[in-house]
């Protein structure tokens, strides 16, 4: 058992060509808040790219800003937050969730792996995930070879996006070295309007009309009744709360606020929150803080059509017992399996039975993380295709093997025989 | 053309035409298979017309199955298959092959389904970008990429080609607009990438469909994200003694974390012949306009508009005008719009070239630019996507002087070896396609590109799709999927470790 802690590309680059050469698997590791998520790992070595570290271009007038992969996040949102800027993707924080007892010093990952998972946040619904932020890469593919893609501006249609394709790849294909990304102004003013009291099937609709609306509505979140006492610490109640964030210049933020007002006044009782209450509230949402009960029991993170999903969760009810809430204007639920059984196969076939999505496992025991898939199975020839992918970047199978699917695939096959088109 | 060297057309393909046209009749009935030299003249060129060549034939499909069969037939019997859209690519990616069947996705014209709770529209590859718009504004919604080909090109081809706009500085790009497709591959397999939900599982496979040029499958269907139109937009006219003062306010306007819906500019030369042309109003005595659009609520705007002004003035302005109407804003606009028109008035002929660079390093590109023009005797002149970095040089030259067109191309390569040489890209939205094939290893070492070819390997192993477009040599797969370690050579590295 060899850890390799590389503190330089060319160092990262030997290590993956000793790999390949020895047919050697790795698991990549930047600071670990992630390794929850996927299937268990069994690798005799282990990389890891937390020394693999600084910001080696900062413009904040270019927008763009660039670091070495095993650079903290928290350091770069520091640095963004000096200059009054930020990722507008709000890449949320496994810690809570998967990292035991809060505040204990648990790292909150590094840009690598932002990239790795393709992160976002509530504000993924105006602004996009990690993906769409992305403007360049350099990394170690799994046949040893160092390649970059991309650049350092925002309009590049030159070659394949391969910056795109290292989202939501978990280590799978490369080992990123550097990545650069797209950067923001953060916002000058923040207030959301909470509408309390509503069951899932009307805040499900307000919050289509407030997003139907030019009021540029940049988070929408619903919090069933009791779960709403699970953030900012319980002082808001714990009545259910739909919450329509506004964000930008204050005269501005003030007119939208009044729009919504006077759009969802018949809809219930309403309330403001303005500023750091605000921003507390947004970010509980973004680290699934309610359900972060430093427990193990399984939760699910499902993303499909904001006008479905709750119509799924009543389906699953019937069957399970679970707790819910709904960020993306209702269409990404965070669910809590309030037995051990991560009931996959149920959850799995009541998305496909309401339009499609997808649904990850990202909080489970080891034995269940082995056991099931992990990932959304895919249908045959979407799975063939990413296998081949994965065995084009790392033939001999070496960088976090089995972690998305078991063998060398990248991706479990649909165990339905709908959708497997043609 | 100026030697560009294309895919050697295969033999076999070439005698087996007549046999093949009426393979093609029997799987795409009635009036899909075009096989005449007059008919198919049509399509032996896209936007970028100095390139022409006829097909082998046209196909144009109705149904999903038809791609399906026509793309299989074509990957068991080694034929080739280049994809087409509207055919307004300005960088030759639907430029037909001799012996290559074209297939033409004009036919898949319906919009699906329109949801508005949901804020998407499916469409089939067909429809037009602007049709998209057109199909929810009575509802007040748009669809926000918005090439200035909009009219025409289609959003299978927006997906292809990754297309811009000048709104994509604050709403992104086709990529950043679409959520879900349906392709086919070179195999005939049926493949649903993303859908109605954000974020696909697995790899990120619609992020690489996304500006592949149509070398790793053919769109069928395409799920996009409407929104909701901005209350109101204004626009400000201000003009520069120099561009350097120009660049400045840029970067100043985003520095104060404002972030237009439009921001674009112009040099002296796109000034005079958009002026002469349309007479908007534009000041003739400045070196660098700018026009820069705020949308949204407009107390919002009006309050923008404050800053702006502001920032313009601290950065030198001679001239600045706030539109008072729609009607003052679209006169701002129209010049800007009919710059490439207003230039082609003044040149015979015009070739439109789209690097993208920092925006800090405007001032040494023009200043580059300028030398190059004096070079080779040629003039230039300049739109730019000020707040992304996104430069339009126009090089004016007379295609009926012999030698000019060489020239003329030299001309634009060497301007992107300048934008790549200050950390830029060689296209920003007109893609690779075969104008910049070879201009590739400029941006990307031979280790990049194997690993970019390996990504079409594993989508057509054969490369059958779309030949001779993106890179600039092609490389066997089964060459590039061998490894070339091999167990002992490597030194056990010395890295630290515990």
């Amino acid at each position: 058992m060899t850890t390799f802690t590389p503190s330089t590309p060319a160092e990262t680059l030997s290590t993956i060509q000793w790999a390949a050469a020895e047919e050697t698997p790795l698991e990549l590791l930047g600071h670990g808040s992630k390794r929850g998520i996927g299937r268990p790992l069994q690798t005799e070595h282990t990389l890891d790219l937390s020394k693999l570290t600084g910001v080696t271009l900062y413009e904040p007038a270019e927008l763009v800003l660039s670091a070495k992969a095993g650079t903290p996040l928290a350091e770069i949102e520091e640095l963004l937050a000096k200059n009054g800027q930020q990722f507008a993707f709000e890449p949320m924080d496994y810690g809570p969730l998967l990292g035991g007892e809060p505040g204990q010093g648990v790292k909150s990952g590094t840009i690598g792996g932002v990239l790795a998972s393709n992160l976002s946040g509530p504000r993924r619904l105006k602004a996009g995930a990690a993906r769409d932020h992305i403007l360049g890469v350099a990394a170690v593919s799994g046949r040893g070879e160092a390649f970059k893609s991309g650049g350092r501006v925002v309009k590049n249609v030159t070659g394949y996006d391969l910056s795109k394709l290292m989202a939501n790849s978990w280590g799978t294909l490369a080992v990123l070295t550097d990545v650069t990304f797209k950067v923001l102004p953060a916002a000058e003013t923040e207030v959301t309007l909470a509408i309390r009291g509503l069951l899932d099937e009307a805040a499900v609709a307000a919050m289509a009309v407030a997003l139907g609306s030019s009021a540029e509505v940049s988070s929408a979140a619903h919090l069933p009744e009791r779960i709403a006492a699970r953030v900012a610490g319980g002082k808001h109640g714990s009545d259910a709360a739909t919450l329509l964030r506004v964000e930008g210049f204050g005269p501005s933020v003030v007119y939208r606020i009044e729009a919504l007002r006077k759009l969802l006044g018949n809809a219930g009782p309403l309330e403001e929150i303005a500023g750091e209450a605000s921003k507390a509230i947004w970010r509980d949402i973004r680290d699934c803080r309610p359900f972060a009960d430093g427990g193990t029991r399984p939760v699910w993170r499902v993303s499909m059509a904001p006008s479905q999903a709750h119509h799924m969760v009543m389906a699953l009810r019937m069957q399970a017992a679970v707790d819910a809430f709904y960020d993306w204007q209702g269409g990404l639920v965070w669910l809590s399996m309030r037995e051990d059984d991560p009931e996959a196969d149920l959850l799995r076939g009541l998305i496909r039975k309401h339009g499609g999505g997808h649904a990850t496992l990202v909080r489970a025991s080891a034995p269940h993380r082995a056991a099931l898939p992990v990932f959304e199975p895919q249908p045959a020839h979407l799975a063939a295709l990413s296998t081949r992918l994965k065995a084009e970047f790392d033939p001999k199978n070496i960088l976090n093997p089995g972690r998305m699917a078991p063998g060398s695939g990248s991706a479990t096959l649909a165990r339905s025989t709908e959708g497997a088109a043609s | 053309m100026s030697g560009l060297a294309m895919p050697k057309p295969d033999a076999e393909t070439l005698r087996r035409r007549a046999e093949i046209v009426a393979d093609m009749r029997i799987i795409v009935p009635g009036e899909g298979v075009v096989d005449t030299a007059t008919e198919m003249r049509a399509f032996e060129s896209d936007g970028l017309t100095a390139y022409r060549q006829l097909p082998l034939v046209v196909v144009l499909p109705e149904t999903v199955a038809q791609v399906s069969r026509v793309l299989k037939y074509c990957n068991e019997r080694n034929i080739r298959v280049v994809p087409r859209g509207s055919g307004t690519s300005l960088s030759g990616g639907a430029l037909p092959l001799e012996d290559a069947v074209l297939l033409v996705m004009s036919r898949f014209n319906r919009i699906l389904q329109i949801d508005y709770p949901n804020r998407i529209v499916v469409a089939q590859p067909g429809v037009t970008n602007l049709g998209i718009t057109t199909a929810v504004e009575q509802e007040g919604f748009y669809y926000a990429p918005d090439p200035s080909s909009q009219i025409a090109c289609s959003i299978g081809g927006n997906v292809a080609e990754n297309s811009g706009g000048v709104h994509c500085l604050k709403y992104g790009l086709t990529a950043n607009n679409v959520l879900g497709i349906e392709m086919v591959l070179m195999n005939g397999e049926v493949v649903r990438l993303g859908g109605s939900h954000l974020d696909q599982e697995g790899y990120d496979l619609l992020g690489v469909m996304t500006g592949s040029e149509g070398l790793l499958g053919v769109v069928t269907e395409v799920t996009v994200r409407i929104l909701k139109k901005p209350e109101t937009a204004r626009a400000l006219l201000i003009g520069f003694p120099t561009s350097e003062e120009g660049g400045q306010c840029v970067a100043d306007i985003i520095g104060a974390g404002i972030i237009p819906g439009g921001m674009e500019m112009m040099d002296r030369p796109a000034i005079h012949a958009a002026e002469d042309f349309v007479h908007a109003g534009y000041p003739l005595d400045v070196e660098a306009l700018l026009i820069v659009e705020l949308d949204g609520p407009s107390v919002e705007v009006d309050h923008l508009i404050g800053l702006v002004e502001a920032i313009a003035y601290r950065n030198g302005s001679t001239t600045c005008r706030i539109s008072q109407s729609e009607q003052e804003r679209l006169s701002f606009w129209a010049g800007r719009k009919a710059a490439f028109p207003a230039v082609g008035r003044i040149s015979p002929d015009y070739y439109c070239m789209d690097g993208t660079i920092p925006r800090k390093e405007l001032p040494r590109v023009l200043a580059g630019m300028r030398d190059l023009s004096e070079k080779y005797g040629l003039g230039v002149a300049n739109v730019f996507h000020a707040g992304d970095g996104n430069l339009h040089p126009l090089i004016l030259y007379d295609a009926n002087v012999p030698g000019e067109l060489d020239k003329a191309e030299s001309f634009g390569a060497d301007i992107l070896r300048l934008c790549v040489e200050v950390g830029g890209v060689l296209t920003g939205e007109h893609g690779v396609g075969v104008e910049k094939r070879d201009l590739m290893p400029e941006m990307f070492n031979q280790i990049d590109l194997d690993q970019q070819m390996r990504v079409k390997c594993a989508f057509d192993p054969n490369h059958l799709l779309n030949p001779g477009k993106v890179f600039p040599q092609l490389r066997r797969c089964a060459e590039l999927g061998r490894m070339h370690v091999h167990r002992g050579q490597v030194a056990f590295p010395d890295i630290p470790r515990f």
